[in-house]
């Protein structure tokens, strides 16, 4: 609550004309460690009117998106009855994670226009498409990553995820799986009023690995014939052990 | 107990991991087989990253295949000459194999050429070994069958040796060929290839039984660990946390697998082991015709 109270003490001295958000994530840097299980992240900040009055009727969306990478998305159909890969798309940036949460359905708060261009949903993400540009055929493909990314619990929608308080604070919480891709994470704040978003503000959270599980990453990246005859000496002496154990018993 | 895989990026429960390793540990002391064949789609099915997860079982297949080893060699059970003959055949396998590997990857065929290839496998084998093991059982194995050592091509090729310990006077051609043909499976299948090689050793080559398990440990224990290598080197993907675990419980598995192999009878467990394959092809055999769970698979770029 302190927090709140500078917020808006620091906020009513700057007269801007602009809706002011100031936006802050409860973690810059997410550490993942020996039994990290995911983690939850609270966005949260202050929305004012450009008089530095609580804003009235503003709505408030929240993107939290991952590092990007470009991948190959291949599509199964039937051919004389057996499952094969059939077709397939290059998408040049998709996000590893992607989590919108907002005040009130998206819908409701702007057309799909607007929505498109600020990305405000699962279905408006930016993939970059390279190659067949075929709008239907893009869509099934986007839908079948977006399902996919679902259910990995990497992709989510939350469209009353933001709660707004005295027409001031505002908070989301988005959910972190243990499955998510390490590098740099940027969670951008849009305020929205009559179906135009008159400010945004972008922070950013690293996630990245530390200790022990940081060392195996870069040792397997870097010295790979050495990783694998630590892996190969680790195996035997494990086997060996065993067999020498037991052979006592 | 939650532990993090750092090569896998995801956090899983240790337990389940321990028993399944187990659980393969106890196949490979038993039946001689790695074990892979069953870790790999397993742990897949647990939601770890499909290269992870075939290039982590096989450096678990090597630590589940040296206790067997051991305890094979103190009761004789390994003919070093003829797996030493097949290592070498499976090295130049392993490397034709990941070529292979490449190419169906390329084409976006490769989980179909690994579903058909197990299905027509593990199947004809499955079905080889139940059919051999029941006559036997009902002490009815036609007399013919039972004299023919070796299959007549292996017969036929040259420059014989002699393999003491598998009673054979052959060429080391064979072992060899039979090597390869492992080695191009175990790169493509992700498995150490002892559900293949234990038949092939009984039926193509005609060793004898006592030395089979043994020796297929001992073949699978080194083409495991050129796998390894070979992964470490160019998929990264062996995820050393995973394997401890897995080891932990399959190094324990494997020694009571070899006890129980000393005191079961061959045909029961042959029918047993015939029994699981078929079971797996089978199921692999409703994979390739069912809507998969999975329409759209990601292939980073």
């Amino acid at each position: 609550m302190r927090w709140a109270f500078l917020l808006l003490a620091a906020l009513a001295l700057m007269g801007q004309r602009d809706a002011l958000l100031v936006p802050e994530v409860s973690q810059h840097d997410v550490k993942v460690r020996q039994g990290f299980t995911g983690t939850e992240l609270l966005l949260f900040g202050a929305v004012l009117d450009p008089a530095g009055r609580a804003g009235q009727g503003y709505d408030i969306v929240v993107v939290l998106k991952g590092p990007s990478e470009p991948i190959r998305l291949r599509e199964k159909e039937r051919f004389a009855g057996v499952w094969v890969n059939a077709q397939s798309t290059d998408l040049r940036s998709v996000p590893s994670f992607f989590a919108v949460a907002s005040s009130r359905p998206i819908g409701q708060i702007v057309d799909e226009k607007t929505a498109a261009i600020y990305e405000f949903g699962t279905g408006y993400i930016q993939l970059s498409p390279s190659g067949n540009i075929d709008p239907v055929e893009q869509r099934r493909f986007r839908d079948g990553l977006v399902d996919l990314k679902q259910r990995q619990g990497l992709y989510k929608e939350d469209m009353n995820g933001v709660t707004i308080t005295q027409s001031v604070l505002y908070q989301a919480r988005i959910s972190l799986p243990s499955n998510v891709t390490t590098g740099t994470y940027t969670a951008e704040t849009f305020a929205v009023t009559q179906g135009r978003v008159i400010a945004s503000a972008e922070s950013q959270v690293e996630v990245r690995k530390v200790g022990l599980e940081r060392e195996v990453e870069y040792f397997s990246q870097n010295f790979g014939l050495l990783y694998g005859a630590l892996a190969v000496m680790l195996s035997v002496l494990m086997g060996w052990g065993a067999g020498r154990l037991f052979a006592r018993l | 107990m939650d532990v993090y895989l750092p090569i896998a990026n995801l956090s899983v429960n240790g337990l389940w991991i321990v028993a399944l390793g187990a659980l393969t540990g106890v196949l490979s002391g038993l039946f001689g087989v790695g074990g892979g064949f069953l870790t790999t789609p397993l742990l897949i099915f647990y939601g770890i990253p499909p290269t992870v997860a075939a290039a982590s079982a096989s450096t678990q297949v090597t630590g589940a295949s040296v206790s067997g080893v051991i305890a094979h060699s103190k009761r004789k059970g390994v003919d070093y000459r003829m797996g030493s003959v097949m290592v070498g055949g499976g090295i130049i396998g392993a490397g034709i194999g990941a070529l292979l590997f490449r190419f169906f990857r390329s084409i976006g065929q490769i989980d179909v050429v690994i579903n058909a290839l197990y299905v027509v496998l593990l199947g004809s084998i499955g079905l080889l070994m139940a059919r051999e093991s029941l006559q036997l059982l009902r002490g009815t194995g036609n007399r013919q069958a039972a004299r023919r050592r070796h299959h007549p091509l292996v017969a036929s090729l040259p420059w014989r040796w002699r393999f003491y310990g598998s009673g054979l006077y052959i060429s080391p051609l064979a072992p060899a060929l039979v090597g390869v043909a492992v080695g191009i499976l175990t790169m493509l299948m992700g498995v150490g290839g002892g559900f293949i090689l234990v038949p092939a050793m009984l039926y193509i080559l005609g060793m004898s039984a006592n030395v089979v398990v043994g020796t297929s440990l001992y073949n699978i224990l080194f083409v495991t660990i050129a796998t390894t290598i070979m992964h470490s080197l160019t998929t990264r993907a062996v995820d050393i946390i995973l394997v401890a675990l897995l080891l932990i419980g399959s190094v324990t598995g494997a020694q009571f697998g070899s006890q129980l192999a000393v005191k079961a009878k061959p045909e029961i467990l042959r029918l047993v082991l015939a029994a699981i394959v078929l079971a797996i092809a089978f199921r692999m055999l409703l994979g390739l015709f069912y809507q998969p769970d999975e329409i759209y698979t990601v292939y980073p770029l």
